[in-house]
């Protein structure tokens, strides 16, 4: 215990704090999503800052281009998984703690299975599906949620789903961005860059909260969200307010939950759509559908090729006429036509369906139109 | 009389600069169409708009001198 002491001694003889805080710390249990760029420093300080019982889940195993921001990783770690390295590191700075990993990527399931065992969640990922996925598990399951992400030179942090009373919690995610982007509206990381020292701003941040929200000290992060800029050095606050929108999204039992397909709401590139050249196009072309998502008054049209015209915004009604059929998706540029296969294979999942990589514009060029 | 128009996240990317100061515009509808006038590639994009910090959900009136933020969600991590 002497040791323990000696330990913690500098945040035990502040007045705010002491032995009360500390053993607040040595009792919480904190599940940690994502040990990236965000979940690296958030880990390091909660261990270190004797953060009881740690759940860590990421299904990723490490890369060169992980290192210039995900500081619990050296170069000989590359190829391994982050969360065996992650705990092996945290238990050489701190073995007081209880460390659980998870070598995947969390489901509904494990939001279900496992949400009930830990007092807080930290939103540490690097996409929308799991952010919006996290956000909604955390309200359904009544767990406070603190949240970060991050984009080129800026990042942001909030505290969501805090029990105000018994009825009712601080604002959520979905309060301030009611429905996900898309998921090529928004680059992330590996798309468009991050500074590494930007995500240790924000994980810090978080972790932060994460401390604030178990030893009660200090004003948390609720109901506002923080934007910080590491090029001019400068933080923005938003307060935010409820969002009339939000109850609509957000699933309302725990078996709407389990139903909802968060990667297909973002745009998640399936493994079963297949992006497919124009040449490889013609050589089906007779077995297969031409489905043109475009708006009618796009040009040129298909007139050449037999085809059928469903706009994007209304094949969701037009689906029952394309069933058990093998589709080709055809756009302008190749995008929505993702989309339309995407929204195909969501009614049938065990589709062969296709989308004409590059559209109407790659016919153009190879003169095929 | 000027406002303030602040853009955070990629919407940089599309509007160049992360502050621009335009002429005053009435309403929080009337200015997000001039914005989407002025940069059509927002239109594709989800964001959130603040008016003096304070985020908005319906069309309210702008008050002279005011900032309004458009905030992006970010995904990465």
């Amino acid at each position: 215990m002497k040791h323990l002491q000696e330990r913690y001694q500098r945040q035990l003889m502040l007045n705010e704090f002491g032995l009360e805080a500390q053993e607040k710390l040595s009792n919480a249990k904190v599940l940690v999503i994502g040990a990236g760029g965000l979940g690296c420093p958030i880990l390091q300080y909660l261990v270190a800052a004797g953060v009881g019982h740690i759940g860590i889940a990421d299904d990723d195993v490490v890369s060169y281009s992980n290192l210039n921001r995900q500081i619990l990783f050296g170069q000989q770690d590359v190829g391994r998984f982050k969360v065996a390295i992650a705990k092996e590191k945290l238990l050489l700075m701190n073995d007081t703690i209880d460390i659980k990993t998870w070598k995947l990527r969390f489901s509904q399931k494990d939001c279900i299975n496992h949400f009930k065992d830990y007092d807080i969640i930290v939103d540490a990922t690097d996409n929308f599906a799991s952010r919006y996925l996290i956000n909604d598990a955390c309200v359904l399951f009544g767990k406070p949620l603190v949240f970060g992400a991050v984009s080129k030179f800026e990042g942001q942090v909030a505290v969501f789903n805090v029990p105000i009373n018994e009825k009712e919690k601080t604002v959520n995610y979905r309060d301030l961005f009611p429905v996900p982007p898309n998921n090529n509206e928004v680059l992330n990381c590996s798309e468009a860059g991050v500074l590494g020292v930007l995500p240790g701003m924000i994980g810090v941040l978080q972790a932060t909260e994460v401390i604030k929200l178990i030893t009660g000290i200090g004003k948390l992060l609720t109901n506002r969200i923080l934007t910080y800029n590491a090029l001019n050095q400068e933080f923005f606050t938003i307060y935010l307010t409820p969002n009339p929108e939000a109850s609509n999204y957000i699933p309302a039992s725990v078996e709407a939950f389990e139903y909802t397909d968060y990667e297909w709401l973002c745009n998640y590139s399936p493994t079963n759509v297949i992006e497919i050249e124009t040449e490889q196009w013609l050589k089906i072309r007779e077995n297969t559908i031409l489905v043109d998502v475009r708006e009618l008054i796009e040009k040129p049209r298909l007139d050449f090729y037999s085809h059928l015209s469903i706009p994007l915004p209304t094949l969701n009604s037009n689906l029952d006429d394309l069933l058990d059929k093998e589709i080709v998706f055809v756009c302008q540029s190749g995008k929505r036509s993702l989309k339309a296969a995407l929204l195909y294979l969501s009614v049938m999942p065990n589709a062969k369906v296709y989308s004409l990589k590059g559209g109407v514009n790659e016919l153009v060029k190879k003169k095929l139109i | 009389m000027k406002i303030e128009v602040l853009f955070f996240g990629q919407l940089t990317d599309i509007t160049g600069s992360s502050k621009l100061v335009i002429d005053y515009v009435d309403t929080t509808d009337n200015l997000k169409k001039i914005i989407l006038e002025k940069f059509p590639a927002l239109s594709s994009l989800k964001f959130a708009i603040a008016v003096n910090k304070q985020m908005v959900t319906d069309n309210i009136s702008i008050e002279k001198n005011s900032s309004i933020a458009f905030m992006p969600p970010f995904s990465g991590g």
